[in-house]
């Protein structure tokens, strides 16, 4: 999958699951700020990249994803990787 | 008050209901696909609440929580305690709730199909606990006293009135929202069902709920939320809230028998306790909202332990399950409402479907339509599997 098009399906999931405006998300914001969510909020966020991408986001790794950045590099690496 | 059930989404809707004899019974197919022996259920739409509640306050409410949250926003708007009341007082929350089914066996299905309980979510430990109701309306509304579930089967709801009662009387409360919340999904009442408690009349949905008659062949599940702010004279008249009724006897009681097949003896104690302690004359009652939920034994022992306590005393009795089959977890805390809905309108509805009495129920006044009639004290009865008993006396306020 292509980055563009990884970002573009993340966005359009988080939006709906969070129900925020899709311009709001931008590379180097703050997820938990932008998503409005707290580390409940974050458990729900992994297990939808899980269902879109079969990605499974490490409970000791959450913490060095900080921001929507972090989110794409780490999905696209680990699609990559499988 | 405020209140969400088959008979209207609000007080205005229910008491047109109430005062027309309007049942909210269907017949649903899709239950007899799940292998239902009875397809009847009460009629209840799913609010939406996005756009007034966020995504983050959503995500932890179970069904009932949803219809809870509407009773009670409805309640606390007639009450007159607004944000700002709330967060200036310590007012408690007791709410009858004693099953959250579908958001249980939804998180074991996603367990048992993903094997990765991550994938469950964050909402369905919350949505999922009996005290999913209390947990969620505590934050939403920001209540900052006592906060607790009361789980007593069928008798939940008029256990919660009756000990936050309690609460303010012993001074503990000033003011405690109360009530009782049913889901009304399938999964949640399939096992009920499998018992063969369940009304197959499938053909007259209508008249399937049809307490205290000869032919009565079971209830039907139903369910909602209703909800009743409690709070002591003093603090209602110093902050100028309409008092509508004051709650002047609660009776409880334990059968110590069978878990399902309700005895004369364990309701009669209610009953006798409840009138104790209101210290009236039964003659000052007008009438009596009974439990009776269209069961051949239920009713029939429940029109028994009345026949004894009343003896010569016959004041209208009709069960509204005829109307909304039985709300269960709901039931104690929605039936107050609608008899207060009935005293507050000088009516009482008719007990639907009462064609014919049987030996038992030949011994009461139970009107077939509608009966215009000022009363000014209700007496409503509540009981549950294992047991439990539960009875509220209500005196009007005007």
């Amino acid at each position: 999958m292509e980055k563009t098009e990884l970002i573009n399906k993340v966005n359009e999931a988080l939006a709906e699951e969070f129900e925020i405006e899709i311009s709001t998300l931008i590379p180097d914001a703050n997820i938990k700020d932008t998503l409005d969510i707290d580390s409940l909020g974050l458990v729900d966020m992994v297990a939808l990249v899980e269902s879109l991408f079969g990605v499974k986001i490490q409970a000791q790794e959450i913490t060095s994803i900080l921001t929507f950045e972090n989110l794409y590099d780490y999905i696209y690496k680990n699609i990559n990787g499988k | 008050m405020g209140i969400y059930s088959c008979l209207g989404k609000n007080l205005e809707e229910v008491s047109k209901s109430l005062y027309e004899g309007k049942s909210g019974i269907i017949f649903d197919r899709s239950r007899k696909e799940l292998g239902f022996r009875s397809g009847l259920t009460a009629s209840l739409e799913t609010p939406n609440l996005k756009g007034v509640l966020s995504r983050n306050q959503r995500v932890y409410m179970a069904e009932q929580c949803n219809y809870a949250y509407l009773a009670t926003d409805e309640a606390l708007k007639n009450a007159k305690i607004d944000r700002d009341y709330l967060a200036a007082h310590e007012v408690g929350l007791l709410y009858g709730n004693d099953s959250s089914a579908d958001a249980v066996m939804k998180s074991i299905d996603t367990m048992r199909e993903k094997k990765d309980t991550t994938m469950i979510g964050s909402g369905a430990i919350f949505q999922s606990m009996n005290s999913t109701v209390t947990m969620n309306l505590s934050c939403i509304f920001k209540l900052k006293g006592i906060n607790l579930t009361i789980s007593g089967a069928c008798a939940s709801g008029s256990h919660a009135i009756g000990l936050g009662r309690m609460l303010i009387q012993a001074g503990l409360q000033d003011c405690v929202v109360c009530g009782g919340a049913q889901e009304v999904n399938p999964y949640s009442i399939g096992s009920f069902d499998g018992i063969n408690a369940f009304s197959i009349r499938e053909n007259e949905p209508e008249k399937a709920s049809r307490p205290f008659d000869r032919d009565r062949d079971g209830l039907v599940p139903g369910g909602g939320a209703a909800t009743v702010i409690i709070e002591s004279y003093e603090s209602a008249v110093k902050r100028g809230a309409p008092v509508l009724a004051e709650i002047t006897g609660y009776g409880f009681s334990s059968n110590g028998d069978h878990i399902s097949v309700p005895n004369v003896d364990g309701p009669s104690r209610s009953l006798q306790m409840a009138i104790n302690e209101a210290g009236i004359d039964i003659r000052t009652i007008g009438y009596i909202n009974a439990h009776a939920t269209s069961t051949p034994v239920g009713d029939a022992n429940e029109a028994k332990a009345i026949a004894n306590v009343f003896g010569d005393h016959k004041p209208e009795i009709t069960s509204t399950k005829s109307m909304t089959g039985h709300e269960m977890w709901m039931a104690g805390a929605s039936e107050i409402i609608y008899s207060m809905l009935m005293m507050k309108n000088g009516f009482i509805a008719p007990n639907l479907n009462f064609e014919n009495p049987d030996d038992d129920s030949v011994k009461l006044n139970i009107p077939v339509k509608r009966v215009e009639k000022i009363f000014d004290t209700f007496l409503s009865n509540s009981f549950g599997f294992g047991g439990t008993n539960s009875t509220l006396i209500v005196k009007n306020i005007k």
